[in-house]
């Protein structure tokens, strides 16, 4: 009995300090969302997503680094996803075995968790400096950088839990390996694949440091993606350290912004999620 | 070589049934090595399919008669570090050579697997898309061929009303039909079924041995099974195998009353496997 009473006692030691860490984490994020939301909130007006960037002292909006960052992680994407599901599908599918395989996943790992700030700088000095100029491309580049391993590795993770059972019965029929690749391995690993994307998305719209060295900022409205280009976090960033009240008040908004649309991707993904698990 | 001296038969320890005389054979492996990187699952296999019959191998588990039935459609070729030596021939064609158009091969010698393996679509597509692979035929008439195929697998009547659902939502031993039906739709000349039951409840299991003996019409047939009285009950030929060899085959009512090798009447007097 005595025995029992121990690991009773143990057990419950060992419950509460699970439940008391977990409260002491939740608790630091609550708080931060609750300041986001009571600082951001209250400058959450229609002005914010229809005036440009305002000069200190004046009243204006977030329009331009909206559009920016909207034009900006659209393009990182576009560049990015066909490069990672494809660099993807070869490392679950065609390169399994493979030695090379081995040597990309390794070095696609550590790309995923390079500091941003170092491509940032990288591709200041292979696209800003060879052009002269900050540019938006230089910017969508540079989150099309961080874009690829988070696809790559999503793809190739889903790609690699379809079972192989399914591949052996799509040869069986005497599908050829690309056909199966497209109508039965991508259908298993779609949900997934689009939360990979989803993720990457999320990841990179909070990005700051990328752009600052790349597509800088503009206080105006531009469509030039050959010129700078705002964007939200580097707005929030400038804004923030600014000494007044107005540009701070327009920080706190964006941040919230932010925010709510990387919280509604998450869901998104893990709507899809879960709907991979119930087919 | 010529493809002629394959057909020879090299002197083996099986002795061919004698009622083999008038049979066709299908496929002949002759001399099969077949190796998992340095380990040599499979010593110098000699067995026929006959033409329209059901040929069913038996044995513990790791004999080798999955391996042996995977060799046969080339299946392991999805695989590295894994390589077949020997002959085996189909229509008098090797189909080991390196030559050998793998989808053609496998278009001829379909495959039912132990899992149910239903593509992720509709029941309908699950179907229709091997009939696609291969031919070009309007709505209407690819609407009969994939009813036709469900017909032959004895699932339409289950599945006529929800063709639109997913062939996920299906029992399991629904979605075995369903590959069955998935197999036959590519029309090929040979099925292996590799334990196409042992996932399966007895309802279902008698479903798709009654299957089996109707489909052998058309078709030349190898099944792998763990279950001997199956074994017993669908085929006319069995082929006992021991540790990567072929240790005896015969007709299946010989191998199971009087087997000729005394490890083959140890394992179906259930001795040991």
């Amino acid at each position: 009995m005595a025995l029992q009473d121990t690991r009773r006692r143990r057990n419950q030691l060992a419950i509460g300090l699970a439940i008391g860490a977990t409260g002491f984490g939740l608790t630091w994020l609550v708080l931060i969302l609750a300041v986001l939301l009571w600082n951001g909130f209250s400058g959450l007006t229609l002005a914010v997503f229809t005036e440009m960037t305002p000069p200190p002292g004046s009243a204006g909006g977030l329009l331009n680094p909206i559009m920016g960052s909207l034009v900006m992680t659209f393009i990182a994407v576009l560049i990015g996803t066909p490069l990672g599901i494809l660099a993807g599908t070869y490392m679950a599918e065609y390169g399994r075995y493979d030695k090379l395989t081995s040597v990309v996943r390794f070095i696609n790992d550590i790309l995923l968790s390079a500091p941003s700030i170092v491509i940032g700088l990288f591709i200041y000095e292979v696209m800003v400096v060879q052009m002269g100029h900050f540019s938006g491309w230089a910017g969508a580049v540079a989150l099309a950088v961080i874009v690829v391993p988070v696809v790559v590795r999503t793809t190739e993770d889903m790609l690699t839990l379809v079972p192989d059972t399914l591949r052996e019965a799509a040869a069986s029929i005497g599908l050829p390996r690309s056909l199966m690749i497209q109508k039965v391995a991508y259908r298993a690993a779609r949900a997934g694949m689009v939360t990979g994307v989803l993720l990457a998305v999320a990841r990179i719209s909070g990005e700051t440091a990328p752009l600052l060295f790349t597509a800088l900022n503009n206080q105006f409205w531009s469509t030039d993606m050959n010129a700078p280009v705002a964007s939200l976090p580097v707005v929030i960033f400038q804004f923030a350290l600014s000494p007044y009240d107005d540009w701070q008040q327009l920080a706190w908004t964006g941040a919230l912004i932010i925010t709510l649309a990387v919280l509604a991707l998450s869901i998104i993904a893990r709507l899809l999620a879960a709907q991979r698990k119930s087919t | 070589m010529s493809v002629a001296s394959f057909t020879t038969p090299t002197p083996t320890a099986i002795s061919l049934p004698a009622s083999a005389e008038g049979l066709t054979e299908k496929v002949s492996v002759r001399d099969l090595d077949f190796f998992y990187g340095d380990n040599r699952a499979l010593k110098s296999v000699n067995v026929p399919l006959y033409l329209n019959k059901v040929t069913a191998f038996i044995g513990p588990s790791g004999c080798g008669k999955s391996t042996l039935l995977r060799i046969l459609n080339r299946m392991y070729d999805l695989y590295p570090n894994q390589r077949a030596a020997g002959h085996v021939t189909m229509d008098s064609t090797d189909i080991l050579s390196p030559s050998q158009d793998l989808n053609l091969l496998r278009a001829k010698v379909g495959m039912v697997f132990q899992k149910p393996t239903p593509f992720p679509m509709t029941i309908y597509e699950n179907i229709a898309f091997g009939i696609r692979l291969y031919e070009r035929l309007s709505k209407s008439e690819l609407d009969d061929r994939v009813k036709h195929c469900l017909e032959r697998a004895a699932l339409w009547d289950e599945v006529k009303d929800k063709m639109n659902a997913n062939g996920l939502s299906l029992s399991g031993g629904q979605q075995q039909r369903l590959c069955i039906a998935r197999t036959v739709a590519v029309r090929p000349e040979v099925i292996l079924f590799d334990e196409p039951c042992s996932a399966l409840d007895p309802i279902s299991t008698a479903k798709i041995e009654e299957l089996i003996d109707e489909l052998k019409e058309d078709y030349t047939i190898a099944i792998v099974t763990h279950n001997m009285q199956q074994a017993a009950r669908v085929s006319d030929y069995t082929a006992f195998m021991y540790l990567g060899e072929l240790v005896e085959f015969g007709e299946t009512t010989t191998i199971f009353t009087t087997p000729s090798d005394r490890r083959t009447q140890d394992y179906i007097t259930g001795r040991f496997g």
